[in-house]
């Protein structure tokens, strides 16, 4: 990965903790190399000028529908994208470059993710044991107590395997897991698929947990109401980049607060609102335009949105990509 | 017609039964919502339902009759991961074929376009498979649409979409559909009446203690 | 992604002409494995049999431009036999590791999809072969059908599949299984009919690349029996009969006579492996794209 940067631009200015930023994401772009029929390449954009940041004690929700490219910001972030992957833009931790080897350092320690199921463990190793190998420093045992004793998790369900943890269980394990060694940024890639609503307030009370303590937690979901539940910021994917970022309490009523047309759309389309969708669909990458990537379903739509992509700008205490903002 | 579960039980090898006795009856043109907490058995009454599992107790009848195992099934699933439920070999466009014909006003009712009919599964999201399964579970010999857990994966907007679509046509065919769903405000938005799946010896992990 | 960005800037400086993307250049050792072992075989039918007939007056001649190889003590030209040898090794293991291929696809279909009895007792097959020592169960099998080609190819036939109809069974299990089979059933499609077009599409990278990694295993086992004197008769021009003959020699100092033989042997096997690693490559999803 080429991560271009001028090093005037990020000189620490704060050091210590409390950190005011935490991770800080901008003008990110992620593009894939692949193969065409035969044996053309081409280079496919799927992320592009993406912009976010978080504080430490903060939860920021990143909500898109699949194909988003937010599972990608995650890998970007963690520094797991593939081979043919190529990436520019910048990605900063504590205010400092976070470059490959760095990511290398410190993913798994100060930076950990937490996994969507139960099939990211090893399937033949008791769960316990599991959770020791993830251990950084110490003694791994001691930790692994310490830690299953904080999620309530008791020796007998430390001696099954992965397959036998009930949902709720699954999703104590994996948090207890990520956040063994201490980390300070944890990335949360749709926690809680298909849960039932009890276990999803309840990991999502764990992650709540853990930025009180000064931790920041990234919640990347599909799905908006898991993301209200808990989180303070919430920024809006769609075709591979942010639209809007807002603070969660935006979201009430008829979205009339809401900046971006595709966020009140999303926020009008819910069950328990209007149940009316817009029509249309977000363009595949390979399709990607010049232009506001939404502006094919939008109703404000202008020459001017088809021109070029426009630029975030701040408005009433969040921000938003569009030229018809209101 | 009506799908008719009759006292049917079932447990996976010698594991304690994830229900017993459990009775329901779903009308064509009716709409039926089923709860239940995550572990209890819900997708596995969905596949009873659909035929993909046999009850080892009780049975299943369709119109009176017991399920047809031959033939293009008029009871039909629809599955939580679209990516799972088509072969990534196959192109859309046969995988939407594979039971029958559809039209170009259905795939435009459900927002399927032309141009993605001749990619493959890896270059679609999850929104625009699951309108593919769902169309591909449609043909006109459908009587009903199991809809387990079907948009959990999905955004609001793509949600809305698929089960406006479904809601119209279950109209015009008079579909009975059986909404299997955790998401009580979708449950509550779209099915005319709900049914809890009883949880008393259900805990999954109670045989481990 | 350094290797790549590193290839993508080389694109822009104009000293490089030409630069192979990942597929074009496993494409092309591919094409040029199969080029080489296609011209060996051309070559061993356009060349006469008259080179590899006694001429007692070039008898022990070490290697020259008009014997490249040397000749041995009654004078025959060594490259001849070996090129000859070589292309009845390719002929050999083509038509063995082919055979092995089929039978691995059969029995791993049929111990997946017709039931406990069946599995259970290809299972059985499979460990029982597995459990044999690979050289022992083939000089057995060779040496009860009698010395010479037909007992080779059968013997190596017989014992290269084990491998491949484990690897086979399981893919079918578990694809027999995924959700979009089950769905399959319930669009009123047949068994049959969902073997060919959903569960054969899955097996075909296996068959391909199973068929290629077999070759060289086939070769060296058919060389090996044929070198310890089960196997094809002394006068057949076979790589093994050649190294066999040439031990008495190397100790008067005519190391010519089993060491090109034998790294030629060696060079082929190999190609052939890298041609079914680059194959895997190509068709394992995980590194298509790279």
């Amino acid at each position: 990965m080429t991560i271009e940067y001028n090093p005037d631009d990020f000189k620490s200015t704060e050091i210590g903790p409390g950190y005011k930023s935490l991770l800080e994401v901008s003008d990110l772009s992620v593009s894939f190399v692949q193969y065409q029929k035969g044996l053309r390449q081409r280079v496919l954009k799927v992320i592009s000028n993406l912009d976010i940041s978080l504080g430490s004690g903060e939860i920021l929700a990143v909500v898109g529908s699949s194909g988003s490219g937010k599972s990608l910001l995650a890998h970007a972030i963690l520094g797991i994208l593939p081979n043919n992957a190529i990436c520019s833009g910048k990605i900063l931790y504590k205010n400092e470059l976070l470059t490959p080897e760095r990511q290398k350092k410190i993913r798994g320690s100060e930076i950990t993710l937490v996994p969507q199921s139960v099939n990211f463990l090893d399937p033949l190793m008791r769960v316990s044991a599991q959770v020791r190998t993830a251990v950084r420093q110490g003694n791994p045992e001691e930790a692994q107590k310490k830690i299953f004793r904080r999620y309530d998790l008791s020796e007998g369900v430390g001696n099954q395997y992965p397959f036998q943890l009930s949902g709720g269980m699954a999703r104590r394990v994996l948090i207890s897991a990520a956040v063994i060694n201490g980390s300070k940024l944890i990335i949360a890639d749709e926690p809680t698929p298909g849960l039932h609503p009890e276990i999803v307030t309840e990991t999502l009370n764990h992650l709540r947990e853990l930025t009180d303590e000064g931790c920041g937690v990234m919640l990347i979901t599909h799905d908006i109401s898991t993301a209200l539940q808990v989180a303070d910021k919430i920024a809006v994917f769609y075709a591979g980049t942010t639209i809007e970022i807002t603070p969660a309490a935006d979201f009430h009523g008829q979205g009339q607060a809401l900046r971006h047309p595709y966020t009140k759309a999303l926020w009008q389309s819910l069950p328990q609102n209007d149940f009316t969708p817009i029509p249309g669909f977000q363009p595949l990458p390979a399709n990607f335009s010049e232009g506001c990537l939404f502006a094919p379903r939008c109703g404000k739509i202008t020459s001017e949105c088809t021109g070029s992509l426009p630029v975030m700008q701040d408005l009433r205490s969040g921000k938003v990509r569009c030229h018809h903002a209101t | 017609m009506q799908l008719e579960a009759k006292n049917i039980g079932f447990r996976y090898h010698q594991n304690p039964w994830l229900f017993r006795n459990f009775s329901l009856t779903l009308n064509s043109g009716e709409i039926l919502g089923l709860k239940g907490q995550s572990g209890c058995g819900k997708t596995t009454l969905a596949r009873i339902l659909a035929g993909y599992e046999k009850t080892l107790e009780g049975r299943i009848e369709l119109g009176g009759a017991p399920l047809p195992k031959v033939g293009y099934r008029a009871v039909q699933l629809v599955f939580q991961h679209p990516e799972k439920s088509v072969n990534p070999r196959w192109h859309m466009r046969d995988i939407l074929q594979e039971g029958w014909q559809p039209d170009d006003e259905l795939l435009a009712r459900f927002g399927i376009q032309q141009d993605w009919l001749s990619r493959w599964p890896n270059e679609l999201s999850g929104g625009e498979l699951q309108r593919f399964c769902v169309v591909r579970a449609l043909s006109p010999e459908t009587k009903f649409l199991i809809a387990d857990e079907m948009t959990a994966m999905l955004d609001a907007i793509t949600q809305a979409q698929i089960w406006q679509a479904i809601l119209e046509l279950a109209k015009e065919r008079d579909l009975g559909i059986l909404v299997v769903s955790h998401e009580k405000e979708l449950v509550k938005r779209v099915c005319d009446r709900v049914i809890e799946l009883d949880s008393v010896h259900l805990e999954r992990n109670s045989f481990i203690s | 992604m350094n290797q790549l960005n590193h290839a993508l800037s080389l694109e822009e400086k104009p000293r490089k002409i030409i630069r192979f993307n990942r597929r074009q250049s496993t494409l092309i050792t591919i094409l040029s494995g199969l080029a080489l072992l296609t011209a060996i075989i051309a070559a061993s039918f356009l060349m006469s049999d008259e080179a590899i007939k006694t001429h007692f007056e070039a008898r022990n001649l070490s290697p020259s431009w008009q014997h490249f190889f040397g000749t041995d003590w009654l004078g025959r030209d060594m490259f001849t036999r070996t090129v000859k040898g070589l292309s009845l090794s390719i002929g050999i293991g083509l038509l063995a590791s082919t055979v092995s291929v089929i039978v691995a696809l059969i029995l791993g279909m049929a111990a997946a999809t017709l039931g406990k009895t069946v599995d259970t007792l290809i299972s059985w097959l499979v460990d029982v072969f597995m459990g044999l020592p690979h050289l022992v169960a083939l000089i057995l099998i060779a040496f009860a059908l009698g010395s010479g080609a037909k007992g080779v190819i059968i013997g190596v036939a017989c014992t290269h599949w084990p491998n491949l109809t484990r690897i086979i069974r399981a893919e079918v299990l578990q694809l027999r299984t995924s959700q979009f089979v089950q769905v399959s059933r319930h669009m009123g499609k047949s068994r049959i009919w969902i073997a060919v077009q959903h569960l054969l599409p899955h097996l075909l990278p296996q068959f391909f690349v199973g068929l290629v990694l077999l070759f060289p295993h086939a070769i060296l086992h058919e060389a090996s029996i044929t070198f310890l004197g089960f196997g094809l008769s002394p006068h057949q021009p076979a790589i093994g009969v050649i190294l066999s003959e040439s031990m008495n020699y190397l100790s008067v100092g005519m190391w010519w006579l089993a060491f090109f033989p034998g790294l030629s042997l060696l060079v082929v096997v190999r190609v052939f492996d890298m041609v079914g690693d680059n194959l895997r490559l190509m068709f394992d999803p995980h590194s298509a794209h790279e």
